[in-house]
């Protein structure tokens, strides 16, 4: 495990290779049907974390344990090294988790700036009616998207509506960066891009890494995955079905653990447990 | 600045294809100009009423279409509220008549004074819309259902309150001022010039304030041509009902309103989160913000702005009776802010345009009733206007969408 936790923003200075965020045991049911069956995850500061499986593997419910959207039923949730339970979106907000959905929760209406400030706007006074700041948000819009390199965007006061996927999805990332996170989770920040767009995407969450935050990356795109992730951590019918190091090599057992046919062991039993 | 390229410049050297008269005029059919595609409009239908009857662009004439908007226009303030929230608000006609109706009551039968029963009007208009905005967002009723409804209901209500007699006539001076004074001509003009320095000195103030903070301006002729065409239209407004009676207060009053709601929903946290939810209000609700609340609110205000918009139309007909508030008040009143450019699908327009859609559709009314025509040629014809707008703005937030890469 590379973890060469060097934040130019000295974000954590977490103790080594302990885990930012800790999942351990994490069960789910929705009635009869058991969604996440003992399922674990570690994810660490400046680290990329892939986490991939098929349709139906449970990804989304487990961002929804982190996220707090849908709390898990049981095991624990360790937060930089203390058990913390996260009930709700705000729990999850307020440790510091950020997530970035995929259809990305943007106004189409408004301008970045608008929508990086969505629902946190500067203003002058705290008070009901008070103006807004426009100077100032426009202001660290511009140098928030500037240390992210996000150069394609011809103004900060382009409307959204108008602006390619990868811009939105650029948008999209910066915005959840606003509140400080010391995670982010990213769902399938990809899809429906093209080539150069998800370059740009890739680059970004590159850089998020080089910040010293946590990034969990959920993908069908191996090949996104293999670019940017640290490790990958694959779900099998709401279990773990593997963990693997990003290394070309790993290419084969990765697929193989997500499609569960490897060595012709039963899929439930799908245990191969590469440890890096 | 980090080496962000932002600078306009750069932007329009993107866009750089064809003169500037061709980009211009991307723009208008692109919708960005909305408020300027609606002038020219008017500017078409003024020319053609005057080339019809000479009478039309008197200062006379130009008086009256400003008293004749008053209601309407305010009542049009509360329905872009809710329009850009993409929502529908059918009641605003029945609740200006319930109001006009409870304030002639008080006035004449209970003698109360003129501002107490001014305010009661407008009280009822507001818990009107705090009891639909919560009956809409906590039962997850459509608008439309629910201020469809209280369309039926408050004209019952309007009945009701009237009694027997039908018709009240109001002899309260205060109220029937509303409608029928004007200021003095000096005043007028002092006031004018107010507004002209004010602009000015917030415009300057603003680049100012981004020149310090090193962001990029746009471009000093364009706050120049805003600055010269209001200073234009306000002087130009005043020197021509100033000779006639005077600049109308009911005039005065509409463009108070107007311009308060422009700053609200344009520099306050509560405007910007109107469009978010009118935008897109899973983002909005993502974003934090209170979605029930933010609805909530914008149909209070809607219906309170109708319900002065009805003591508006009341002190200038000095009377309140059971078709007060009923007819094409409340088609009007919602074509108006449509004809300029407001999105029915939420999250695009402005207050100003209840301006402007009632000075179209009031000029139609006008000009058509000079040339004394028939209603059903007015109907017809401004129903025409209606659907030429609309399909406009139909035709150009398609493209705007689809040029979504």
């Amino acid at each position: 495990m590379t973890q060469a936790a060097v934040s130019p923003s000295g974000a954590s200075a977490s103790g080594g290779a302990a885990p930012l965020l800790k999942l351990s045991g994490i069960t789910k049911t929705f009635g009869a049907v058991r969604a996440l069956d003992d399922v674990a995850l570690d994810v660490r500061a400046g680290e990329v974390v892939a986490l991939v499986g098929d349709n139906g593997a449970g990804k989304s419910t487990l961002i929804k344990t982190i996220s707090g959207a849908g709390p898990a039923d049981g095991g624990s949730i360790t937060f930089e090294g203390r058990e913390v339970h996260i009930k709700s979106p705000q729990d999850s907000t307020s440790l510091g988790i950020a997530v970035v959905y995929q259809d990305l929760a943007l106004c189409d209406n408004l301008d970045v700036v608008e929508n990086l400030y969505l629902g946190r706007e500067a203003r002058f006074h705290n008070q009901p009616f008070s103006r807004m700041n426009e100077v100032e948000m426009e202001q660290h819009a511009i140098e928030l998207l500037g240390e992210l390199q996000v150069k394609t965007l011809a103004s900060v006061r382009t409307e959204v509506g108008s602006l390619s996927g990868g811009q939105r999805q650029s948008v999209a990332i910066a915005r959840s960066l606003l509140g400080e996170p010391k995670i982010v989770i990213l769902d399938e920040p990809t899809a429906a891009l093209g080539v150069a767009q998800t370059a740009q995407v890739l680059a970004l969450v590159k850089r998020l890494k080089e910040r010293g935050l946590g990034v969990v990356l959920i993908s069908h795109n191996l090949s996104d995955v293999f670019e940017v992730a640290d490790r990958i951590v694959v779900l099998r019918l709401g279990r773990n079905g593997g963990e693997y190091p990003a290394t070309s090599d790993q290419r084969q057992a990765v697929v193989a653990a997500i499609t569960g046919v490897s060595d012709d062991k039963p899929a439930s039993a799908a245990t191969t447990e590469v440890q890096s | 600045m980090t080496g962000f390229p932002s600078t306009v410049a750069e932007r329009d050297a993107v866009d750089e294809s064809g003169n500037a008269l061709q980009r211009v005029l991307r723009k208008l059919a692109a919708g960005e100009l909305g408020s300027l595609r609606v002038l020219i409009v008017l500017a078409i239908i003024w020319v053609i009423f005057q080339i019809a009857n000479d009478r039309f662009l008197t200062a006379i004439n130009l008086t009256n279409l400003t008293l004749q908007i008053a209601a309407v226009g305010c009542i049009s303030v509360g329905v872009t509220l809710v329009l850009l929230l993409g929502e529908i608000d059918l009641s605003v006609g029945a609740v200006s008549g319930l109001a006009a109706a409870v304030m002639a009551v008080l006035s004449v039968k209970h003698g109360w004074g003129p501002y107490p029963a001014i305010l009661a009007a407008i009280a009822v208009g507001a818990a009107i819309g705090l009891f639909q905005g919560t009956v809409s967002t906590r039962l997850a009723i459509p608008t439309f259902v629910v201020t469809l409804a209280g369309l039926l209901a408050w004209q019952g209500a309007q009945l009701y309150v009237l009694g027997s007699t039908g018709t009240l006539n109001i002899n309260d001076e205060t109220i029937t001022n509303l409608a029928g004074v004007f200021l003095d001509d000096w005043v007028g003009w002092a006031v004018a010039l107010v507004v002209i320095v004010g602009l000015v000195v917030t415009e300057l103030g603003f680049r100012r304030q981004r020149a310090a903070a090193g962001l990029v301006q746009a471009p000093p002729v364009g706050s120049a041509i805003r600055l010269v065409g209001a200073a234009v239209a306000l002087l130009g407004g005043v020197y021509v009902v100033n000779q006639d009676r005077g600049v109308p207060l009911s005039l005065v009053i509409l463009l108070v309103i107007i311009a308060f709601f422009h700053w609200l929903l344009t520099r306050t946290r509560f405007g910007r989160h109107v469009y978010a939810v009118g935008g897109n209000d899973e983002a909005a609700r993502r974003a934090g913000i209170p979605v029930a609340r933010i609805r909530t609110i914008v149909f209070v205000l809607a219906s309170a702005l109708a319900a002065f918009g009805g003591v508006l139309a009341a002190s200038r007909l000095q009377a309140v009776n059971q078709s007060s508030g009923g007819s094409d008040l409340l088609l009007l009143a919602i074509a108006g802010p449509v004809i300029a450019g407001t999105s029915l699908f939420g999250g695009r327009g402005s207050v100003w345009g209840a301006l402007l859609g009632a000075l179209v559709i009031g000029s139609i009314s006008n000009g058509m009733d000079l040339l004394a025509l028939e209603s059903s040629v007015k109907f017809m014809v401004t129903g025409g206007v209606l659907l030429g707008a609309v399909a406009l703005d139909a035709a150009t937030s398609s493209r705007r969408t689809t040029g979504r890469t």
